[in-house]
């Protein structure tokens, strides 16, 4: 009778991991997207949480609209934010290369609040109903414990994306040149390194990127509306700082953990403090160890 | 001398214009010559100025930009409204249970600054903004799981963190009130807030702050946002005056709020979300960063435009994210900057240099 009693306890733990995996590998994916423009731009792009809206957005219309099949609604998403995500580099962000922090970030602000807003006037305020790209479940265990197949997709992805982004910052000429940028655009310049196009194209990684978390997101909560992205590009941000900032493997970690931290909380603490809980997480980290848990400390030279 | 003269007189240039505006607003009032909807929303104005100008001295004077403002907005207006309707049956007299409350709503505010600003004004630049902003999503959430009542024997107050508690559990005696219940917000409060109170508030809160910025520790702190590896080696105190302006910022934002709380009989947390911190942040961009008639007018004119134009409420955050973006592109481009100081030989830098 009490082991029955434990092993349903355990298999709700087991399940509640799988969904922090889920969510953690989700955030990691848009943690990426951050990670890298900070490193290369220094800067905190806050319209990224609104190019994932944007992706998921297309996507959706895609495949009701157009429809498409569910990998080329996915191929046009990426397309679209990628020249998003261009367009809004070269338009905002180069002008103010040399501008105080800042000003960067009120113009980011600004940004992201343009994206909601032109949502909302293009789809409307209404939650959209969002079909997953797959349907269905694992059963294991007598079906004590279902894993949607969404949830394997979206785990599969996040470790293809890194194992891929690995080897293209450690192995391509680009990729060299952005770890160059990202140590110092001066003397990458000097080296004959195009600090501009580097830089534009982080972003369009970054983009590209945000559009399959979008797909990724949405096909796990079905719901999609205008400020879809704001709290999960708020909390990947958080994921990156968590696990270190300018991080690959920072990103993924800090992702990971953050995604079990706020599935735990949600199932064994209280739903409504879920996110206060992810924040002071964060607040106490940046206490602790203000460089993340890979991240390397930098002094500042004078 | 002459240039400490000339903010000297910018400084009461905004004071009379101020009061200026206040009597000119009042006896249109007496004479039934503002709108209905233009009457309602004498107070939110007041309110916003207060949070501009508030603002205003955390991102312009000390260049730290937080994104939690309407948080410390949030702490002062359901502190203030617990004081105002707790002390319902001890002071009968409205305007002192309404200064009692503003006082407070700041000091809670003030608080909750000193505890965010403690330990996180040492981290720098985009950390700050998205540590306020995380700050301002766990009071609203915070204060949804909060139920709080009064009764003869003084208030009672519960944490409702699981969602199962209820408003019974308070265990109120007969004739007690419930003031906040948790993700309803505030309900049935005595809007005792005045626009005569409005005016009090900005009237204090511009002495506060324009007498801050331009004292000693005024200048320590607009050296900090300059250079703060200079500062800092010239001995300025950098977590002394960072805290300062912080403290003070909530404080005078924590008043907004309560008089913001006492306006409406109905007010719920989630009004105080991320949108309205923006809101305050457009206002301080637009009205100028550092200068801080700007943040007044600015503060008033964009409250009072959608109210104006009807219909043009759809568009109106789709154009303040423009304006938000373009408003920066301008002020940071080179060419502009040269054309400007040709143009105006004293510019705001000069002055502030000088200050």
């Amino acid at each position: 009778m009490n082991d029955e009693k434990d092993e349903v306890i355990s298999m709700e733990f087991l399940s509640y991991l799988i969904s922090g995996v889920s969510l953690g590998s989700v955030y990691a994916i848009i943690a990426l997207g951050y990670t890298m423009v900070y490193g290369i731009a220094k800067m905190l792009n806050f319209a990224h949480g609104d190019v994932i809206m944007v992706g998921g957005y297309i996507s959706l219309m895609a495949m009701s609209s157009l429809g498409l099949p569910w990998w080329l609604a996915v191929i046009l998403a990426m397309l679209v934010c990628t020249v998003l995500g261009v367009v809004i580099e070269g338009l905002a962000y180069k002008p103010l290369r040399a501008a105080p922090s800042l000003a960067v970030l009120i113009t980011a602000i600004g940004v992201s609040y343009f994206l909601q807003n032109s949502a909302l006037l293009i789809w409307g305020a209404n939650p959209k109903a969002y079909t997953p790209i797959i349907s269905g479940a694992v059963k294991l265990f007598d079906g004590q414990l279902s894993i949607s197949y969404v949830s394997i997709l979206t785990v599969f992805m996040c470790l293809v994306i890194m194992v891929a982004l690995t080897m293209f910052t450690g192995k391509t000429r680009m990729g060299k040149a952005m770890r160059a940028c990202s140590e110092d655009k001066a003397a990458a310049q000097l080296m004959g390194i195009n600090v501009n196009r580097t830089i534009s194209m982080t972003f369009a990684i970054g983009s590209a990127l945000a559009a399959i978390a979008g797909v990724l997101l949405c096909s796990s909560y079905t719901s999609l509306m205008p400020t879809t992205g704001s709290m999960p590009g708020i909390k990947a941000f958080t994921a990156a700082v968590f696990g270190g900032i300018g991080s690959i493997p920072g990103a993924l970690l800090g992702g990971i953990l953050l995604g079990i931290i706020e599935s735990m909380a949600k199932a064994y603490i209280s739903t409504q403090l879920a996110n206060s809980i992810v924040f002071a997480v964060l607040i106490i980290m940046l206490l602790v160890r203000p460089a993340g848990l890979l991240g390397k400390y930098v002094p500042e030279k004078v | 001398m002459k240039k400490l003269k000339k903010t000297t007189a910018i400084d009461f240039a905004t004071y009379a214009g101020v009061i200026l505006a206040f009597v000119v607003i009042t006896v249109m009032k007496d004479q039934g010559m503002l709108t209905r909807s233009l009457k309602g929303q004498l107070v939110p104005i007041c309110c916003y100025i207060v949070m501009a100008v508030s603002l205003n001295l955390t991102v312009g004077v000390l260049g730290e930009l937080s994104l939690g403002h309407a948080g410390f907005m949030s702490v002062g207006a359901f502190s203030g409204v617990v004081a105002a309707m707790g002390l319902q049956s001890a002071i009968p007299s409205e305007p002192l249970r309404l200064a009692i409350a503003l006082v407070v709503g700041a000091a809670f505010a003030a608080m909750a600054g000193a505890i965010v600003g403690v330990p996180v004004l040492r981290l720098r630049g985009d950390y700050l903004a998205i540590v306020t902003l995380a700050f301002g999503e766990i009071i609203k959430e915070l204060i949804n799981c909060l139920i709080v009542g009064v009764d003869s024997q003084g208030l009672h107050l519960i944490f409702n963190a699981t969602g199962t508690k209820g408003v019974s559990d308070l265990g109120l005696l007969e004739g007690g009130k419930v003031l906040i219940k948790g993700a309803q917000g505030a309900t049935g409060t005595q809007t005792i807030a005045s626009f005569t109170a409005g005016f009090i508030l900005i009237m204090v809160s511009l002495v506060v702050v324009l007498n801050l910025v331009r004292s000693r520790s005024g200048r320590a702190i607009m050296a900090l946002r300059d250079n703060r590896i200079a500062a800092e080696s010239v001995g300025i105190n950098v977590t002394k005056y960072k805290l300062m302006a912080f403290v003070t910022s909530a404080a005078l934002a924590g008043a907004a709020g309560a008089l913001y709380g006492l306006n409406f009989s109905n007010l719920v947390a989630t009004k105080f979300d991320f949108n309205t911190s923006i809101l305050v942040l457009v206002f301080v961009v637009l009205g100028g960063l550092g200068n801080i008639w700007g943040s007044i007018l600015a503060a008033t004119v964009l409250t009072i435009l959608p109210e104006a134009l009807r219909g043009f409420d759809d568009y109106r955050m789709l154009i303040y994210a423009v304006v938000l973006i373009l408003v920066m592109l301008a002020t940071n481009n080179p060419q502009l900057k040269a054309l400007l100081a040709k143009l105006i030989p004293h510019s705001r830098k000069g002055e502030e240099a000088n200050a």
